[in-house]
């Protein structure tokens, strides 16, 4: 029984790891709302930052190319991995599957640099013009695995009686799908489309590849004043991201909460 | 019944194969087509042009230009990444950083992924969500975050000089010490998280018994837990293992430009340079690398999956 309680060892390394883990994002929060301009000194409350930021229309302009590549991408990403997660979960064997799901699970682990190259010498091939689309389809490829990973795992914990109830009692298997199975996995869908769109809002090495001149996304923005060094505008876009992220994280995790609830109310049937 | 279940079920999985046509074709196609760019481009001379390589084969010009296309051919791409140290000691550096950030990785998270398995049913939970939301946050937030605290007269060095633990500023920007604490502080949720699926899920019973028929802590932990989180050890360490070989944002906002990782030689080439058939040698050279821990990974996830 005594291995089972926490020791004290246990409780440090926990708290020192959250501690470390936390840290420096509150810090960086916190000064985003400095009043002085040197980054190091506290000159009091203010949000003089963020109204510098609003004047900043590169930073906007940018912003905005940021949210619409995410909402887009992570739209069309979570019908392909919907779909992708459906044919692995339900499909049974079919010709190429090892491939597939191989092909589809690689973005999980591939470095990025070999992922963002690849993709511009195939849209410099096609002679495609680079910028919203060529990020989009980028972003599709590699966030798609995740949502597949997401339904998947919600399709294998479901019941499967129940869409053959559906069809006993005279669906066809598409109909079954969209009234009995869809129904249950909306929660991670909509979880999975959260997943997607803070991928694509994250990622800076794709879309530096994929982009064009005068696309410039968010983060490739951020990255590129960065390297000057601190700026107080940037901690204040910093945290506008970790608030929007938050957020998101909320209604992922309340998706994936009405999950398990309706999960276990499936159950007993 | 069962029969009957059986063949509802093949009803079911017949439009559900058809569901795969589309994601099949989307990754085909930006996924699978483009490794051949890759390659075919990796094996072309570097031209001053745009694009800025000459074009080994067109399939529209027919099966003799093709032949003659892949007499052209051209390793020498590759036998300059051999032969010049730029290229060797930075595919060493990739794998020298990755192996020692992985293997701290491993000794800090473990600890923490052990204690969240420790804890109370209905607080594992929310140590879990803990550790999963600042993966959920943007990677160079995240890193920014660090160039605040680490700058000259940044929050660490004011902490150590109000200590009286130096006597003056550390410069720790531009440091290996800089990245590995990116690295680190980047990939510890991959740590914990496959860690703590192991742990959290390992029968309590025979840590006891080893303690009841005298074993002492050390030895409980040494001879029972440790061996049986192996699968966990390793599904982390090549989480994180594989992603940070090719690393880039991290050693280039952190670390100094003295040394360079092979994901940064290759955005140089590709950016700076414009020697996209260099870039593209690199990343085969960077994927040859990694042939071995992704299939290795891939052996694991199969055999969790038929084990569930």
């Amino acid at each position: 029984m005594a291995q089972r309680s926490l020791s004290r060892f246990n409780m440090a390394s926990l708290t020192l790891g959250l501690a470390f883990l936390y840290l420096p994002i509150v810090i960086l929060v916190i000064y985003s709302f400095n009043a002085s301009r040197l980054v190091t000194v506290w000159g009091g409350w203010s949000l003089v930052w963020y109204r510098e930021l609003f004047n900043d229309s590169a930073m906007i302009e940018a912003a905005w190319m940021s949210l619409t590549v995410g909402a887009t991408s992570a739209t069309i990403a979570t019908l392909l991995g919907t779909l992708a997660a459906v044919a692995l979960s339900r499909g049974e064997g079919f010709r190429g599957r090892t491939l597939f799901s191989g092909m589809l699970y690689s973005p999980l682990v591939m470095p990025e640099v070999i992922t963002g190259l690849s993709l511009l010498l195939l849209f410099v091939a096609l002679d495609a013009e680079r910028g919203f689309w060529t990020v989009v389809i980028a972003h599709t490829t590699l966030t798609m695995c995740f949502v597949a990973v997401v339904v998947q795992s919600r399709l294998g914990s479901l019941d499967r009686s129940l869409e053959e109830a559906a069809m006993d009692l005279g669906c066809d298997p598409v109909r079954a799908f969209l009234m009995v199975t869809l129904p249950l996995i909306i929660p991670a869908i909509v979880a999975g489309w959260m997943l997607a769109f803070t991928l694509s809002l994250d990622d800076l090495v794709i879309a530096s590849f994929t982009t064009g001149p005068g696309s410039a996304t968010l983060p490739i923005r951020i990255y590129s004043e960065v390297r000057l060094g601190v700026k107080p505008e940037i901690n204040a876009i910093c945290t506008l991201v970790i608030g929007l992220i938050a957020v998101v994280i909320v209604v992922a995790s309340l998706a994936s909460k009405l999950t398990s609830a309706r999960g276990e109310s499936a159950a007993p049937l | 019944m069962s029969g009957r279940r059986i063949s509802t079920r093949r009803i079911f999985a017949r439009p559900a194969r058809f569901a795969a046509i589309v994601p099949y074709v989307w990754m085909v196609l930006f996924f699978l087509v483009p490794f051949g760019f890759v390659l075919k481009i990796s094996l072309s001379q570097t031209a001053i042009a745009r694009p800025p390589y000459i074009p080994v084969f067109d399939l529209t010009a027919g099966a003799a230009a093709l032949k003659a296309a892949f007499a052209s051919l051209s390793i020498d791409n590759f036998r300059l990444l051999v032969s010049d140290n730029l290229y060797v000691l930075s595919y060493l550096r990739s794998v020298v950083v990755a192996l020692i950030s992985t293997s701290i990785l491993l000794l800090i998270g473990y600890p923490i992924a052990y204690g969240m398995a420790r804890l109370p049913k209905r607080w594992q939970g929310v140590a879990m969500m803990l550790v999963i939301v600042p993966f959920w946050t943007s990677f160079l937030i995240r890193i920014y975050a660090w160039i605040n605290i680490l700058q000259h007269d940044g929050l660490l060095n004011r902490v150590l000089l109000m200590l009286h633990l130096v006597s003056q500023p550390v410069v720790w920007l531009s440091t290996d010490s800089a990245m590995y604490i990116g690295i680190v502080y980047s990939y510890l949720p991959f740590m914990i998280l496959p860690l703590y699926a192991t742990l959290s899920k390992m029968d309590t019973a025979l840590e006891e018994a080893a303690a009841d028929l005298g074993a002492g802590p050390g030895k409980v932990f040494w001879l029972v837990t440790f061996p049986l989180s192996l699968p966990g050890v390793g599904a982390g360490v090549l989480l994180c293992f594989i992603p940070i070989v090719g690393e880039f944002v991290i050693p280039d906002l952190l670390a100094g430009s003295n040394s360079l990782m092979i994901g940064q030689t290759l955005w140089l080439e590709f950016f700076m340079n414009k020697d996209w058939p260099v870039a593209s040698a690199c990343a085969i050279a960077l994927l040859v690398l990694l042939i071995a821990p992704l299939l290795l990974y891939d052996r694991l996830q199969r055999r969790q999956l038929e084990a569930q």
